[in-house]
């Protein structure tokens, strides 16, 4: 018989970082040398991406279905753009405390879901979302309401470096946020709390079973996803410089849940590659149909979902270099 | 002799039905004792009950003397008291020895560890794998638990339990539905358990309670009927009457 790895190399393996990794993301940072004109459509990809990575994390990992997951989104937005507002307007200071705000209504909320069927969290999620909207809808002295909030002073990275109008400082923070975000989620779905997270998703009946407690660790995974979801929102009012109501909107639950499904759920690459793919649809369809290209997302959302990512998998990635080919040009 | 685990009058009504009637079970520590009864007899009711997975209306469990009538599932698994089910509950999408590690981690309290990758620990993983190899997993323990064949999961179903650590086992139906030739590799597992460990078998198949057991508790309609030794059990009319005339064995 041949010699078989050990069972400890053969645990440690599976946490590898791969050479494709590598490559995807030097790609990524090499597409703003390239298609320099459209950072701005590649940051409003990283920011979807990491909201997406976000949903991931309590979808893909822990089982929890979502349809309000732009609440943490709109709650970090509008953490970060008020600061910037009021004068405090350092990137990374805005980023932290639009985690811990995202973070405490996270697990505040997280105690909600722990009971009952995925009908049940699909409605806490999206009732949750639809409070937070009307609230701030309702204290328009303080969100500006419908107009959204006026005069955002958001400062340089680092001190260092301010944001242009091409877009260029916007999406290599974004980017980079990004890229240290995913290494803390690959982390964390490797490690054992990772595993019992599975666990807990595949048979939480087993999982009770061998010791753990499902609660304390769905709780956990929630509220970091919250943060996470709280940073996307608070990149997203820094770079555009905007926050309005549309942040907290339900459309944004129901387009983050499109992006993950697009991608893949549970591989944490999904919510990436479903950002790029749902972004650059939408550029390159509302080029061409401008009221229309809903249809055409919905569409390959069907097939996707009916045919089965698998199947479909070989006919997208010809589509994917198709379209960003396409993207790029125009 | 001490007790390990004991019931007390325990009720557990479900609506107007009396599942688990006045049941007070002494389990003594290192015994081999099995709970046997006619189908809706309330075997697996009171599983769920000493495990922690449905709370009793009425009456109390102890546990090595400690009262554990209203703890969570997972701390009466910590404190050792560990089940397997009649029906596999096994982790679909992972492989053994993942599962086997999970399982090790989380009694040694690293199950909420975070930043390290999972088998960072050298001897927890040994420890898993010494279980794969006892329980003859070692070759398929890469692969997904899904795809295993039927013997395979009913093996692994057992590992899993033993990977905590049992001080009292419970083990509902261990051989349920695995075919005649593969069955004494479960009945030698079960023969192998540390003396020390204390063993409740609930069971349909008399051959195997009759080989394993040393004390044997009948229970019809919720409630004990009667309790005793091998002999005295496979002697008494009542229950050649109410179980075994009915299950169909002899």
């Amino acid at each position: 018989m041949s010699m078989t790895p050990s069972a400890h190399q053969t645990m440690l393996d599976q946490a590898r970082w791969r050479w494709s990794e590598s490559l995807f993301w030097l790609l990524s940072l090499a597409v703003l040398f390239v298609f320099p004109s459209k950072a701005l459509l590649f940051s409003q990809i990283a920011i979807m991406g990491l909201f997406a990575l976000s949903l991931d994390l309590i979808l893909g990992y822990g089982g929890i279905v979502s349809l309000g997951h732009a609440a943490f989104f709109g709650l970090g937005a509008y953490a970060a753009g008020l600061m910037a507002k009021h004068g405090l307007g350092d990137p990374l200071l805005g980023l932290a405390v639009a985690a811990c705000v995202a973070a405490i209504i996270g697990w505040l909320t997280s105690f909600l879901l722990l009971r009952g069927s995925d009908l049940t969290r699909l409605m806490v999620t999206l009732g949750i979302a639809l409070m937070l909207f009307e609230l701030a809808n309702r204290m328009a002295s303080i969100t500006g309401g419908a107009d959204g909030l006026q005069g955002m002073m958001v400062g340089p990275v680092l001190g260092l470096f301010s944001f242009d109008l091409f877009g260029k400082t916007a999406y290599l923070y974004a980017l980079s946020v990004l890229f240290v975000l995913f290494l803390l989620a690959r982390k964390i779905v490797h490690s054992t709390f990772g595993l019992s997270l599975r666990a807990v998703k595949g048979n939480a009946l087993r999982a009770g079973a061998i010791g753990i407690s499902a609660s304390s660790r769905l709780v956990a995974i929630y509220t970091l996803s919250a943060a996470f979801a709280g940073i996307a929102g608070a990149l997203s009012a820094q770079t555009t410089q905007l926050v309005s109501l549309d942040v907290l909107d339900f459309h944004r639950s129901a387009d983050v849940m499109l992006v993950l499904v697009i991608g893949g759920v549970g591989w944490l690459y999904g919510g990436i590659i479903g950002a790029i793919m749902f972004t650059l649809m939408q550029d390159w369809l509302a080029g061409i149909t401008p009221q229309y290209w809903e249809f055409w997302i919905g569409l390959v959302l069907v097939c996707l979902v009916l045919v089965g990512h698998d199947r479909i998998k070989i006919a997208i990635q010809s589509i994917g270099t198709r379209l960003s080919g396409k993207g790029g040009a125009a | 002799m001490s007790i390990a685990l004991a019931t007390h009058d325990l009720v557990k009504n479900f609506g107007g039905l009396r599942a688990t009637d006045h049941v007070s079970l002494t389990v003594h520590t290192g015994a081999r004792h099995a709970l046997i009864g006619p189908n809706g007899a309330g075997k697996t009711t009171l599983i769920n009950l000493l495990t922690g997975v449905l709370t009793p209306s009425q009456g109390s469990i102890t546990l090595e003397g400690e009262t554990i009538t209203r703890l969570s599932q997972h701390a009466r698994v910590r404190r050792g008291l560990v089940r397997t089910f009649q029906i596999n509950q096994l982790f679909a999408d992972m492989s053994p020895l993942q599962s086997l590690c999970l399982a090790v981690s989380e009694r040694h309290q690293q199950g909420r560890d975070w930043w390290r990758v999972a088998g960072a620990d050298k001897e927890h993983v040994d420890e898993a794998a010494d279980i794969l190899a006892r329980f003859g997993l070692r070759d398929v323990m890469t692969q997904q638990t899904r795809f295993l064949p039927y013997g395979k999961q009913r093996l692994l179903e057992i590992a899993l339990a033993i990977a905590c650590k049992p001080r009292v086992l419970l083990l509902d139906e261990p051989a349920a539905g695995v075919p005649e030739e593969e069955r004494h590799e479960i009945i030698d597992i079960l023969a192998d358990l540390p003396k020390d460990v204390t063993v409740v078998l609930i069971e349909h198949d008399m051959d195997l309670v009759f080989s394993f057991a040393d004390r044997i508790s009948v229970l019809v309609n919720g409630a004990l009927l009667t309790e005793g030794g091998v002999d005295e059990i496979a002697r008494d009319p009542q229950v050649r009457a109410v179980y075994l005339g009915e299950s169909g064995h002899d």
